[in-house]
């Protein structure tokens, strides 16, 4: 289907968007010296290895022990190391939730969490593994900051942002490779939305994976002359309530599109925002209070409502109720 | 069900292996390592150790129950379960994909009978076994409770608080197994993180530590298993050092790492199917 589709945004490459948190991890330890890595035995799926042989020095494999790592992080912080925390995003997040909140969040020490294997694309390890509820945790803590970068580019490029930004950052990527259709040299701006594609009758919103989908979505969409605004939120929080403002003053209504759960996610926050300030329909695409599963990304983007037809049906839904 | 004889459950392990590489390959996913390490053992515990009913019942009262706490083991424990009558053995082939009760660590999500926890996240098993040891002793029920974890594993935090009470309550109707292959997903655990002493440790914890010396050996499993039971109703809980190979059964995956949780290809499927005897028909 994509390949009749005339994309506005097209791609020659695939990668995982964990590869581009390695090798942006690579670049921000070249760069500054306080930049140091934990592992809790991951190395080989976080793609810290580069890392690790580079600066053995700056790299601490903790074993199975995220708890741990999580303090250890927080203390090295202290002195001025930046430590980067790798594991898969379900034991980055709700298995250490009260160690981030107390000793990184709640001490507001400039600590990364990397997590990787969010969401159901991490395919068949199955429920036990696929966090959908990681954003919702994260964005709640005050002072953290919350990204969740489209493809390998984006992640690369906000690994290296979030080394030279002072506070706690949760950085969320994934398992899958996907295509690669942001630009090599992007700089990234944390906060700041971007408009991918200009659009006048609705606008879709997403995030990490999904705004692959949500390319997709509005070639669909314009097959059958409906005009889709596109905007790439990689930041959760602080979230750019401005150009969400923006684009739903254009458009007049909306569709999220994120790899989590409704309760708490990016939906949420964007309903938080037109809530209070210009309300207008809003259609979520996500998981609606269910665990995931095992299978393959694709079969679970289908099954789980995720895709870029389910998109497509939000945005004639959002659209019917304006 | 009669006593099978030590060549007996030998053919049955056998038939195990078959199953978890024929699993994970047509998947192409999850974690054949520590699965054929495991297969005498777990091997053993249903054909053999414990009084279990495959007209599965949650409550399990009156049966020794097992907990599998190092989940992604999950090809040998689905196996063993449908080999002993749980669920048909031509479930098997719906292992890891879409709609499938065979979830890639187990779940009770779809009511996978035989299976009363869910795991896949790392240190959670021992307490939730030592609580059910504990439900059984207020029930007055005298059958045991049994866990297997993986020795990495044994790095989680989780697990001491556990160890400690469970020494603490006397949770003497507790066998936890761990699964000594020295071995976890980043290399050896003496270079990821070293336990050092995993007997002194659980010994200074208050329990009654025994060694399985050759966990791939049905026989020195068996009697590992029978004297762990001796030991248990002591006021200690049991701990038994299960040491095996990862990979055991197949000559290119054993005692490395390296076979964790990579899927064989059509060729290293052959070559290891060739080295296993297919004794009760593959699925
Ligand atoms: C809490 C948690 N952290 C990390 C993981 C990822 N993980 C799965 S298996 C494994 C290694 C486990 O080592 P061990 O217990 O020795 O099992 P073996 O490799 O011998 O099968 C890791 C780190 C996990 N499943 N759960
Ligand atoms: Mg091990």
């Amino acid at each position: 289907m994509e390949k009749t589709l005339d994309l506005k945004f097209n791609y020659t490459d695939k990668k995982d968007t964990r590869s581009g948190f390695g090798d942006g991890l690579l670049e921000a330890g070249r760069k500054n010296p306080n930049v140091v890595g934990l592992c809790a035995d991951l190395i080989g799926s976080l793609k810290m290895g580069a890392f690790q042989k580079e600066f053995p020095e700056r790299f601490f494999q903790t074993g199975i022990a995220e708890a741990n790592m999580m303090g250890i992080a927080a203390g090295l912080s202290i002195s001025g190391k930046i430590p980067f925390t790798g594991t898969f995003a379900n034991f980055s997040t709700g298995r250490v939730y009260d160690q981030i909140r107390q000793s990184i969040a709640y001490s507001d020490k400039n600590v990364k969490i990397c997590a990787s294997h969010a969401g159901l694309t991490l395919g068949e390890d199955g429920a036990t593994h696929q966090i959908l509820e990681d954003l919702g945790m994260m964005k709640m803590l005050p002072h953290m900051t919350v990204i969740n970068p489209c493809d390998y580019n984006q992640t690369k490029a906000a690994t290296m942002a979030i080394a030279e930004h002072e506070g706690p950052v949760y950085l969320r990527f994934g398992r899958p490779v996907w295509p690669i259709f942001t630009p090599a040299d992007q700089k990234f701006e944390i906060g700041k939305a971007w408009k991918m594609i200009d659009g006048k009758d609705v606008t879709i919103f997403a995030t990490g994976h999904l705004v692959w989908e949500a390319v997709i979505a509005e070639a669909m969409l314009r097959e059958e002359g409906i005009s889709a605004e596109v905007i790439n939120i990689h930041t959760i929080k602080p979230l750019d309530t401005e150009a969400i403002l923006d684009s739903v003053a254009k458009t007049g209504c909306a569709v999220s599109a994120e790899e989590h759960q409704y309760n708490g996610g990016l939906g949420d926050s964007i309903a938080q925002t037109l809530i209070r300030n210009n309300p207008a329909p809003l259609e979520y695409v996500g998981v609606d209070d269910s665990f995931g599963e095992s299978g393959t990304p694709t079969q679970l983007l289908e099954k789980y409502g995720l895709n870029a037809a389910n998109i497509v049906a939000a945005a004639k839904r959002a659209l019917a109720r304006k | 069900m009669e006593k099978k004889s030590t060549e007996q459950l030998q053919e049955v392990a056998s038939q195990v292996r078959r199953d978890i590489l024929r699993m994970v390959h047509q998947v192409q996913s999850g974690h054949p390592g520590a699965s054929l390490g495991c297969t005498e053992f777990f091997t053993a515990l249903y054909f053999d150790q414990l009084k279990h009913d495959s007209d599965f019942k949650m409550e399990g009262k009156n049966e020794d129950l097992f907990f599998l706490s190092n989940g992604h083991i999950s090809p040998v424990w689905y196996s063993v379960l449908s080999r002993s009558g749980y669920f048909p053995i031509e479930e098997m082939s719906t292992f890891r994909k879409l709609n499938s009760r065979l979830q890639g660590h187990p779940a009770t999500e779809e009511d996978l009978p035989g299976i009363r926890i869910a795991s896949g996240s790392l240190g959670q098993g021992l307490s939730v076994a030592i609580g059910a040891a504990q439900a059984k002793k207020i029930d007055g029920d005298d059958r045991m409770v049994y866990v297997l974890m993986g020795d990495g594993e044994q790095e989680e935090g989780q697990i001491w608080e556990a160890a400690m009470y469970a020494a603490h309550w006397k949770v003497d109707n507790l066998i936890a197994t761990i699964d000594l292959n020295r071995q976890q997903i980043d290399g050896p655990t003496k270079e990821i993180m070293d336990l050092i002493d995993l007997r002194a440790k659980y010994e200074s914890f208050g329990w009654t530590v025994i060694d399985t010396e050759n966990g791939n050996d049905m026989k020195s499993v068996i009697e590992g298993l029978e004297k762990a039971k001796s030991l248990a109703g002591k006021g200690k809980p049991v701990l038994n050092l299960l040491h095996t190979e990862m990979g055991f059964g197949v000559d290119f995956m054993v005692g490395t790492h390296k076979w964790h949780g990579i899927a064989p290809n059509d060729q290293q499927l052959a070559d290891a199917l060739a080295q296993l005897s297919e004794t009760l028909g593959d699925y």
